[in-house]
């Protein structure tokens, strides 16, 4: 699979528009579903994986050959979802650290069980509670929790993808997992 | 669970992503055994994990590609034109032949079509685009006339090839080789060809 998604990538550097529509048809799902669990919207999703199939054609001279596509193409992926949730909430957002606390922001201010009423968790779908923890998590959570367990990747590929040492991405692994239980050890 | 040290959640972690040293684990396993806080923590840990795993994975909707592909900026000519021959390459082949040989043909053409042209023999004569082998001359050699005329009157010691012209023989001539008048296209083509060959 690696060696035909080599052999189109160097068709498409010459400009062969065909071969880069069957590696969107290889890796349309799983850069969708990145966007939809980063973005929690099924039109914001669609626009995000699109532009990412965008960002990637025009900017595949950089793509360094040597290394995963996948990789490199879900970077493209969650920054650009990262960049959407930046921008949905611009004033306000339980992921800003707060200054001079390392890695402690206003999320780890919360008491658990305040995020969600009770009564909403229990009229909701277990799917959706899914959904709806995942969504609270905050982006840099996010990202990691997504690509860990619903692309489940590995964690050193995780770090490759967001450009973190594979140190920040099990402490953020880490951390995800504790926001998660509280939002979930009552379903 | 806050009165357990913060290492045993550590260690939980580690354990869940799989990179946990046998010491360590040893030491988790017998602490989560022992102590119900902590037993209920690394629970609710392996619960989430089956849940966030079994959110359904989804698909893109229908015609993505293809709206991607839409957005795209168009792409050259010469890309089409390059990805057309590498999805026929049959038909690549044969239209290069077809190029290559009609580029023959129109030099074959230009060049060769009006000149009348002969082997140089001294004993041969020439009258109006005609090749005249005369009356008692012997000739050793293979004669080619092209875009003319040949009349054997004499003998001939080899082949006679007579390309688009007609060649006469006269009762007294003698022609030892072959005959061979090539008037149609497609001889004249093979005749050329074997001549590259030889």
């Amino acid at each position: 699979m690696d060696l035909i998604v080599q052999r189109r990538i160097k068709q498409v550097i010459k400009g062969d528009q065909n071969a880069f529509g069957e590696i969107v048809e290889l890796y349309k799902d799983k850069v969708y579903q990145i966007c939809f669990r980063m973005l929690w919207d099924r039109y914001e999703a669609e626009d995000a994986a699109q532009e990412t199939f965008l960002k990637a054609f025009l900017n595949i001279h950089t793509y360094n050959q040597d290394k995963k596509f996948s990789t490199w193409l879900y970077r493209i992926a969650t920054n650009l979802c990262i960049d959407k949730i930046r921008k949905k909430k611009p004033d306000y957002h339980l992921d800003a650290e707060i200054a001079g606390t390392d890695g402690l922001n206003m999320y780890a201010h919360l008491a658990s069980g305040d995020q969600l009423p009770e009564d909403e968790v229990e009229s909701l779908e277990v799917q959706a509670s899914i959904h709806e923890a995942i969504l609270l998590l905050p982006d840099k959570y996010r990202a990691v929790i997504v690509l860990k367990y619903i692309e489940e990747l590995p964690l050193q590929e995780i770090a490759d993808i967001l450009e973190l040492p594979l140190g920040t991405v099990k402490t953020r692994v880490h951390r995800g997992r504790e926001a998660l239980r509280k939002h979930l050890r009552h379903l | 669970m806050t009165s357990c040290s913060k290492q045993i959640v550590h260690s939980m972690h580690e354990y869940l992503d799989g990179d946990i040293q046998e010491e360590k684990k040893q030491e988790l396993k017998f602490h989560i055994e022992t102590c119900a806080d902590c037993k209920q923590h690394f629970t609710e840990l392996e619960k989430t994990i089956a849940l966030v795993q079994s959110a359904s994975h989804i698909e893109a909707p229908a015609g993505f590609t293809s709206r991607v592909m839409a957005l795209l900026p168009r792409e050259g000519k010469k890309v089409g034109i390059e990805r057309w021959f590498r999805h026929h390459p049959f038909l690549t082949a044969a239209a290069l032949f077809l190029i290559l040989m009609s580029g023959g043909f129109a030099s074959l053409f230009t060049q060769e079509d009006e000149h009348f042209a002969f082997t140089k023999n001294s004993e041969l004569k020439v009258e109006n685009e005609t090749v005249i082998v005369p009356a008692g001359a012997i000739i050793e050699e293979d004669i080619v006339v092209k875009n003319g005329d040949i009349r054997i009157e004499g003998s001939v010691d080899g082949n006679v090839t007579v390309i688009n012209g007609e060649r006469y023989m006269a009762s007294a001539g003698n022609v030892t080789g072959e005959i061979e008048e090539i008037d149609q296209l497609f001889g004249r083509i093979w005749y050329e060809m074997k001549s590259l060959f030889r």
